[in-house]
């Protein structure tokens, strides 16, 4: 199947145009329907995806515009694969569990444009065609987040754009310039990211670039202090639009990062590690402090989203193959277990129109299976061994390590005021009394959400346990890159601290 | 007493000016049959001025005759043919927007037409001539049909943008001859290859002249491309006239415009005078910025829309400082793509045009209470102006994203760094004026039950030519690069 990747990206959005026909109450079962077979269909690429060849498969090309270098160029490796896994899984988990009942014929078809532009970015081995999907994956979650939000979704849906969109232009402006350049050096035009990859650049140049595509990055990401946007729109948000940003969009920005920052500019890259660690360990002590200081449930996760997102930037920046392949993995879990924590908060949003702590108490006597299964995904939210979180968020800290041990050290201050805002969370929500006499007749979990999240329950275990399966792809890819980054670096300093980041694994 | 002028009456190329000839003949026969019969319909005028312009598109397409024509005043090459393209295909796309189901004054009138057709006239010799005296002349057939087009929209507000226009347009006229007659006293020539080589000869000495040469060009030119500080007519003309002509204003006259521009300031950017290129850099930036901006707080649709054009025309500006093959290519990509979108989004304005005076605002037409929540109540047309909305901010991979693409592309391989991260940041501007719209039709509670209220002026001529733009603007993607090289091939073969 040569154009797996094409029916993977235009499927859902071919189905999506097709459910303008379909009657309002079969829409749902439509939604599922066609998610699963996306979801399947990117098992299938897994199965047919060989784990040994760190290169690009499923490679398709066809000119667009040829002249000028621009083509409908589509690949996956190891590093991408499983984000486009995620994308489709989280899509269906979350159409699954989808409980708005309002204009749902607009939302699921707003989903698979959503879903498709997802896919896209993670398939494209074009800039330009990347940048098509990352700008159009805004008007579908501005659409989400403005017409289904709480009250000030339409404020919180222009932020979130505007930041976003201000944040792209300047990367755009980035992508030009390497193109020039790539002109400039071989004559041709091209904005493939393989020949992009493998071009020399100067550092002087590569310092400004790497600035360029690093703002793009940072704003989708969010970095401190571009986070505003974020806490806005996951408070703002119907569930399902902070399950799919918390557990696909924001990954983008990391993803750009891991497919652009590093090993295009891998000089700068080096040369600007400590700024960034220092913001990623800002983002992770102080979000997760405001975290601690939320009232409001989905707050507390929405923060704690952005506190995760700061080790997984530092997991990327440690330049050698543990910290990359933790973070990498750590987008997946992370991905996995708060899109979990949104849809459980969507759970009891649903019953009691309200997510304020004061308000429960004691829910774990009157819900106990949405208790069990809040308590799983909080423990790997908070990285418990054995689960899901641990895995990636070890191997990001132990990769940074070799870096610099104090930042590691702070950075692993987060992780537990992680776990002292997490647990108070639970700890006035679930145990206790019940105060609240309204919550006394609570329903548990229905059969349809008890669906949605067996399998998100099964995969934080399973994978907590043996992520082999999933690391060994990555860790093709990343050695595969990473090899080829200490190739192309210029500058001593870089040499050396490839040498250093890599240096103590042979020596163990 | 003068040498009797001896020519021969092949190296006259009369077929040069069949395009021009066939549009005039068009103006006069609708005249004449206006004389012999009256109370015609007015889709017959509306057809019949069609066939004309298609006529005529045909013939400038069919044309492979020598650049040269009429006493060497008509210059037709890449860009002039590209030029006349334009003018042509978005005054075809125009005049069916007269078929409306509701009746407006002026389409009862056949002069509409014809006059509609003089000023198409007017335009093609504009961007077919380097002689600057047939410039001129054509620059003012076309303003005086246009002034009395506006003008017969028959409102208040029609009769003030009308003059408002031609009081600015008169002076304009006057600067534009001023720069010619200092022109030709400095070279002694008013055709501009012929200018150039004087100029360049002379090595753009005396500076004074030659700046005053340049100021006043670019003032005139300026009005008719709605340049800052010359753009605050533009707004309250577009306020008044009828949408329609609104929308083929921020079109066709300004290509005609650029066309010119093209032709006398390349003289400067290609022998890089460091002053005309700062003039030009910052009134590209101003006009772009400072109208984004303003554009922030409009509260008419059809105002933000205006602004929006100006702004565009200042991005399209700075493709002529740049002054490359690419950039002058980008300009006329921009501006096709650009030409549909606009047409585009005027024409779901007009369609929405109903007569009840002051239903959502005493003042406008448009404003944006107006479509609030549209989807709910006529989602096709609220997802198309959507789409046009969001091609107009440059949002990939509608229309318009691929002009802003190839031009900040040609900016930063001629080293304008500065100017392409400042269009950058205007297009993140100016998003958020094009997503107000977004916001009031998708997110905001309908303020009518009945959607036929947006639809009250549609009529099937009016639907397809949506349709039409909607289409060009969504698959754009596909025929981008078709496009690009036939404009490439165009433009690198007049040498800019």
């Amino acid at each position: 199947m040569e154009s797996l990747l094409t029916l993977l990206i235009f499927f859902p959005v071919i189905a999506g145009i097709l459910g303008f026909m379909i009657e309002e109450k079969a829409l749902r079962a439509y939604g599922i329907a066609v998610t699963a077979i996306e979801f399947l269909l990117s098992l299938l690429l897994w199965m047919m995806f060989d784990s040994s060849n760190p290169g690009y498969q499923f490679v398709e090309h066809v000119p667009l515009i040829s002249d000028f270098g621009i083509n409908y160029y589509l690949g996956i490796d190891g590093i991408s694969l499983f984000l486009i896994i995620l994308s489709t899984f989280m899509t269906m988990v979350a159409v699954i569990g989808l409980t708005t009942k309002n204009e749902i014929k607009n939302m699921i078809i707003t989903l698979l444009i959503l879903e498709m532009t997802m896919v896209g970015v993670f398939a494209s081995l074009d800039v330009i065609l990347f940048y098509i999907f990352w700008e159009l994956s805004l008007v579908p979650m501005l659409y989400i987040i403005g017409a289904w939000g709480a009250k000030l979704r339409i404020y919180a849906a222009i932020k979130f754009f505007l930041y976003t969109f201000a944040g792209s232009l300047l990367m755009l402006v980035g992508i030009l310039y390497m193109a020039y350049l790539h002109h400039q050096l071989t004559g041709v035009w091209s904005f493939a990211i393989p020949d992009w990859q493998a071009l020399p650049i100067d550092f002087a140049t590569q310092l400004w670039l790497f600035g360029a595509f690093f703002i793009g990055f940072a704003i989708k990401v969010p970095m401190f202090p571009f986070h505003t946007w974020l806490p806005y729109a996951h408070g703002q948000a119907p569930t399902i639009g902070s399950v799919i940003l918390a557990a696909v969009l924001l990954k983008m920005g990391t993803y750009g990062f891991v497919r652009f920052s590093l090993p295009m500019f891998p000089d700068a890259s080096v040369y600007f590690i400590m700024p960034i660690a220092v913001i990623a360990v800002i983002m992770v002590i102080y979000t997760a402090m405001i975290a601690y200081a939320q009232e409001d449930m989905k707050q507390v996760i929405a923060y704690s989203s952005i506190s995760h997102m700061g080790i997984i930037v530092l997991g990327t920046f440690a330049m050698n193959s543990e910290g990359i392949t933790g973070s990498l993995f750590l987008m997946i879990s992370h991905g996995i277990v708060s899109g979990a924590l949104f849809m459980l908060v969507g759970v009891i949003y649903d019953r009691t129109h309200t997510k304020m702590m004061d308000q429960f108490g004691g829910l774990a006597s009157v819900m106990p299976r949405y208790a069990t299964v809040f308590g799983i995904m909080l423990m790997a939210s908070v990285g418990l061994p054995l689960t899901i979180g641990f895995v990636g968020e070890f191997l990001s800290l132990i990769g940074f390590y070799r870096i610099s041990p104090v930042m590691t050290a702070l950075a692993g201050t987060g992780i537990i005021i992680g776990a002292v805002y997490m647990l108070t969370l639970y700890k006035k929500s679930f145990f206790g009394e019940v105060t609240n006499p309204k919550n006394k007749e609570l329903k548990d979990l229905t059969p349809q959400e008890i669906t949605a999240f067996v399998p998100l329950v099964l995969l934080v275990v399973y994978l907590g346990i043996y992520p082999k399966p999933v690391l060994d792809p990555i860790d093709t890819s990343v050695k595969h890159m990473l090899a080829n980054m200490e190739k192309k670096a210029v500058t001593e300093d870089a040499k050396n601290l490839f040498v250093q980041a890599n240096s103590i694994k042979e020596a163990k | 007493m003068l040498d009797p002028i001896s020519i021969d009456y092949a190296a006259l190329n009369l077929a040069s000016l069949i395009p021009m000839i066939i549009i005039i003949l068009g103006g006069l026969a609708i005249l004449v049959i206006d004389l012999v019969k009256d109370n015609l319909s007015k889709s017959f005028y509306v057809m019949l001025s069609e066939l004309f312009i298609l006529l005529a598109l045909g013939a400038a397409f069919g044309y492979h005759g020598g650049e040269r024509g009429f006493f060497d005043a008509i210059l037709i090459d890449g860009i002039a043919k590209l030029g006349e393209g334009i003018i042509l295909i978005a005054s075809a796309l125009f005049i069916p927007l007269a078929l409306t189901s509701k009746r407006f004054h002026e389409f009862s009138y056949p002069e509409f037409f014809a006059l509609f057709l003089f000023m198409i006239a007017g335009f093609v010799f504009m961007v077919t001539s380097d002689n600057l005296i047939l410039i001129f002349v054509g620059l003012e057939t076309s303003s005086l049909a246009l002034y009395t087009l506006i003008a017969m929209h028959n409102r208040q507000k029609s009769f003030e943008a009308a003059i408002k226009y031609f009081t600015m347009g008169a002076m304009a006229a006057g600067f534009f001859v001023f720069g010619i007659l200092i022109i030709y006293a400095l070279t002694g020539s008013v055709e501009i290859h012929k200018i150039e080589q004087v100029l360049i000869a002379k090595k753009f000495e005396p500076l004074a002249g030659v700046l005053l040469a340049v100021v006043f060009m670019l003032a005139s030119l300026g009005f008719k491309l709605s340049m800052v500080p010359f753009q605050t007519w533009v707004p309250d003309v577009y306020e008044g006239a009828s949408a329609a002509l609104a929308g083929y204003m921020s079109i066709v006259p300004k290509i005609a415009g650029f066309v010119v521009a093209i032709r006398f300031f390349e003289i400067f950017v290609h022998a890089e005078i460091g002053w005309v290129q700062n003039i030009l850099w910052i009134t590209a930036v101003v006009t772009m910025t400072a109208t984004n901006i303003m554009a922030l707080v409009q509260e008419s649709v059809k105002r933000m829309l205006a602004y929006s054009s100006i702004s565009h025309a200042g991005f399209a500006m700075s493709a002529v400082l740049i002054g490359t093959t690419q950039s002058n290519s980008a300009l006329f990509l921009y501006w096709i793509l650009f030409t549909f979108t606009n047409l585009g989004a005027f024409t779901l304005l007009w369609i929405s045009r109903h007569k009840q005076k002051g239903k959502w605002h005493s003042r406008y037409d448009h404003p944006y209470d107006k479509f609030s929540g549209m989807i709910k109540v006529m989602p096709v047309v609220a997802v198309i102006m959507g789409i046009f909305m969001l091609s107009l901010a440059g949002v990939p991979p509608f229309s318009l994203f691929w002009g802003k693409l190839y031009l900040m592309s040609s900016a930063v391989n001629s080293g304008y760094i500065w100017l392409a991260l400042i269009m950058a940041l205007n297009s993140a501007i100016s998003v958020y004026y094009y997503l107000k719209l977004i916001v009031y039709m998708f997110l905001k509670e309908p303020v009518e039950n009945d959607g036929t209220i947006y639809m009250k002026n549609a009529s099937t001529a009016l639907k397809t030519i949506i349709g039409f733009a909607a289409f060009m603007t969504l698959a754009t993607t596909l025929f981008v690069s078709p496009l690009l090289d036939l404009i490439t091939s165009f433009v690198k073969a007049s040498g800019y």
